[in-house]
């Protein structure tokens, strides 16, 4: 009697966390997978997904400006979690939340801002006239949206490689330097294997933010690159093409589970017995 | 152990945050020897084991190895390997690759790597190991890896900071005999940190005891058990009975209001001392015969022996005898000149050697662990 009493209090407890998940992650799910493979007229189809032959490019060039985009956090964010661990926790705490701090701003108006700096008007070139520098065209070319996504995700790569390096036991880099390690040979056979669950979690992080995007690269890009984010964006501006924009999204929320899949496959290697620590995506 | 100096730390000082760690610390070890440094907790032992591993500079004195001055020399160039507390195995490798770890840093050839991961194994009883994941083996065996992981290097000196802290009892003991072992069988010097008399005693050819962050006696286990040098060293190493003295004259002390015979001399007319009588060589005599008299205030059975504490005017003596006596007897006590120990007066000079407040109960209750208090 207990027992089924208990178990009824248990999925009265879920209730709430089974509907929230039934309403806004199932069932929008089954729309897109429903819209996917339907006409306008609502009858089944495949001629969504194999016309997405013509996004091609885009998919393309999506992939690239997010990998790239993904790299160049990695190279910044990395250096820069070794050194903050360097740190006094006094002086770890100050850079880590100084990092964080433009989380607290929304993405758009951070973008808007960006726009303010980079324009060819703006503050930027300004700054370049007034010291004697001729001015630079920056908006619209693929840097500056590619900056856009690295400025905007850059916390995510941080944070996780900075929460599993700062919980690595320096015994650990002490026993390396006490076998033989110099200090490029601690980083390499130690720290970078050690901290490789960091970097997966942050790659993961930033790559799918960065592949599905549209506003940073409407934005920053002027309207040059045409990205998945804004192809699917413009489909659901116009009721007629919902399928299309359905069969797309569809095919890069497959793409981003085949590259996180491949991504878990490698933490899984590194660190057999998940001690690792870094976030799970 | 030869006499050949292999390290030599003079007028060592170190401070950590205005805190003085080490007080100008003189020590030397020699090739092939067994040294633990030996002091409880904050005493510096570990501080001193650091600084000639490297990881901890001195602020003042220098750190000497055969000969050559390495106070600035890094640790991954100095031919020292350590066996850290808990062992600090890396966990994204698995046994033959922590093991191996050193000599892939020297580009030694894969098939000579292979032999002798195989051959370290093989000495420290984990034969077959190695592709286990370090993660999923007990302490005992972490602990082996560890010793394996520096040994194979072939070091002149190992250093091993309290190695078998985190192990049970039998498996201490066995580990004991086993580094005794080792070290015999590798002839490297071993310097080993512990707060651990019996440890100490059992496996050192010398021990160093240290309080305070300076060295109070270097010595043969028998000579620092038998001879120790103040009331601090006398209390750390076994148990004791130590009294405030006067030493009459050369071969005679005078304490609880009697004169004795002793040993030692060499001491001013009357100098006020310390004397320490362990409490195995107080033998029980009819009172009739005795040298000193008192009442049973405790007797507890041990097994093998019992211990009685005496009030003897006033102090408590522990004894450690087979003969039975009943609580409240009266009893005469009898102690032989060579077991008399004087010490000079030191800073720790009546901190120690009182049982006064000594119970059983006590001392049972403070070393049980936490979780079953």
């Amino acid at each position: 009697m207990k027992k089924r009493s208990d178990g009824l209090l248990r999925s009265a407890a879920a209730a709430p966390h089974v509907v929230w998940s039934v309403l806004f992650i199932v069932a929008p799910l089954i729309f897109v997978c429903y819209y996917a493979f339907t006409d306008a007229s609502g009858h089944f189809t495949f001629s969504n997904i194999t016309g997405l032959g013509n996004y091609a490019g885009t998919f393309a060039l999506s992939v690239c400006f997010a990998f790239i985009a993904t790299i160049l956090c990695l190279l910044v964010a990395y250096p820069l979690a070794y050194c903050i661990c360097k740190l006094s926790p006094r002086s770890q705490k100050i850079l880590i939340m100084l990092a964080m701090l433009p989380m607290w701003m929304n993405l758009l108006i951070r973008t808007y801002s960006m726009m303010a700096i980079l324009d060819n008007e703006g503050f930027l070139n300004k700054a370049l006239e007034a010291i004697g520098l001729s001015k630079v065209r920056i908006l619209g070319t693929p840097g500056a949206v590619i900056f856009g996504m690295v400025y905007n995700f850059f916390p995510y790569m941080l944070l996780p490689i900075y929460s599993v390096m700062s919980k690595l036991d320096s015994r650990l880099i002490e026993a390396a330097e006490d076998l033989g390690c110099n200090g490029r040979q601690v980083i390499m056979k130690v720290i970078l294997p050690l901290s490789i669950p960091g970097i997966v979690s942050g790659i993961t992080m930033v790559f799918v933010p960065s592949i599905s995007t549209f506003y940073i690269s409407q934005k920053l890009g002027g309207g040059t690159f045409d990205l998945i984010g804004d192809a699917i964006e413009r489909q659901f501006q116009r009721p007629d093409t919902y399928n299309v924009g359905a069969a797309i999204s569809l095919v890069m929320m497959l793409l981003i589970l085949v590259s996180i899949a491949v991504m878990n496959r490698f933490t899984d290697e590194a660190d057999g017995n998940g001690a690792g620590g870094g976030i799970i995506v | 152990m030869n006499n050949e100096k292999l390290i030599e730390l003079r007028s060592v000082s170190k401070s950590f945050d205005c805190e003085q760690v080490l007080r100008s610390i003189d020590l030397d070890i020699h090739k092939e020897e067994f040294i633990t440094l030996l002091g409880p907790s904050g005493c510096g032992k570990t501080t001193t084991l650091r600084i000639i591993g490297g990881f901890v500079s001195p602020d003042e004195g220098d750190v000497i190895f055969d000969g050559k001055r390495i106070n600035d020399m890094p640790p991954h160039k100095r031919p020292i390997n350590t066996v850290f507390q808990r062992y600090a195995l890396f966990p994204h490798l698995n046994v033959f690759e922590n093991i191996a770890f050193g000599l892939r840093l020297k580009k030694t050839p894969e098939k000579e790597i292979r032999s002798r991961v195989k051959e370290m194994l093989k000495m420290v009883n984990l034969k077959g190991f190695e592709r286990r994941s370090v993660n999923n083996l007990s302490g005992g065996q972490q602990q082996r890896v560890a010793i394996a992981r520096a040994l194979i290097n072939k070091p002149e000196i190992l250093l091993l900071d309290e190695p078998l802290g985190a192990l049970d009892l039998k498996l201490r003991k066995d580990m004991q005999v086993e580094l005794k072992r080792m070290q015999r069988q590798t002839g490297i010097t071993f310097i080993y940190v512990t707060h651990d008399q019996e440890e100490a005693l059992s496996m050192s050819d010398t021990v160093v005891v240290m309080a305070e962050g300076r060295i109070q006696q270097i010595g043969t286990p028998e000579k620092i058990y038998n001879e120790p040098v103040n009331a601090f060293v006398a209390d750390f190493i076994g148990e004791s009975n130590i009294v405030s003295g006067i030493m009459l004259e050369d071969y005679m002390v005078s304490f609880a209001g009697q004169k004795f015979k002793c040993e030692d001399k060499g001491f001013e007319k009357n100098e006020p001392v310390d004397v320490v009588v362990r409490p195995e060589d107080i033998d029980i005599v009819p009172v009739s015969e005795s040298m000193l008299t008192g009442k049973v205030t405790s007797v507890t059975f041990k097994g093998d022996y019992y211990e009685i504490i005496v009030d003897i005017d006033n102090f408590k003596w522990m004894i450690e005898t087979t003969d039975r006596v009943a609580v409240g007897a009266t009893i005469g006590i009898s102690i032989d000149p060579y077991e008399i120990q004087v010490m000079k007066k030191s800073e720790f000079s009546g901190k120690y050697g009182d049982y006064s407040s000594f119970s059983d109960e006590l001392e049972h209750l403070s070393e049980l662990p936490e979780e079953e208090k």
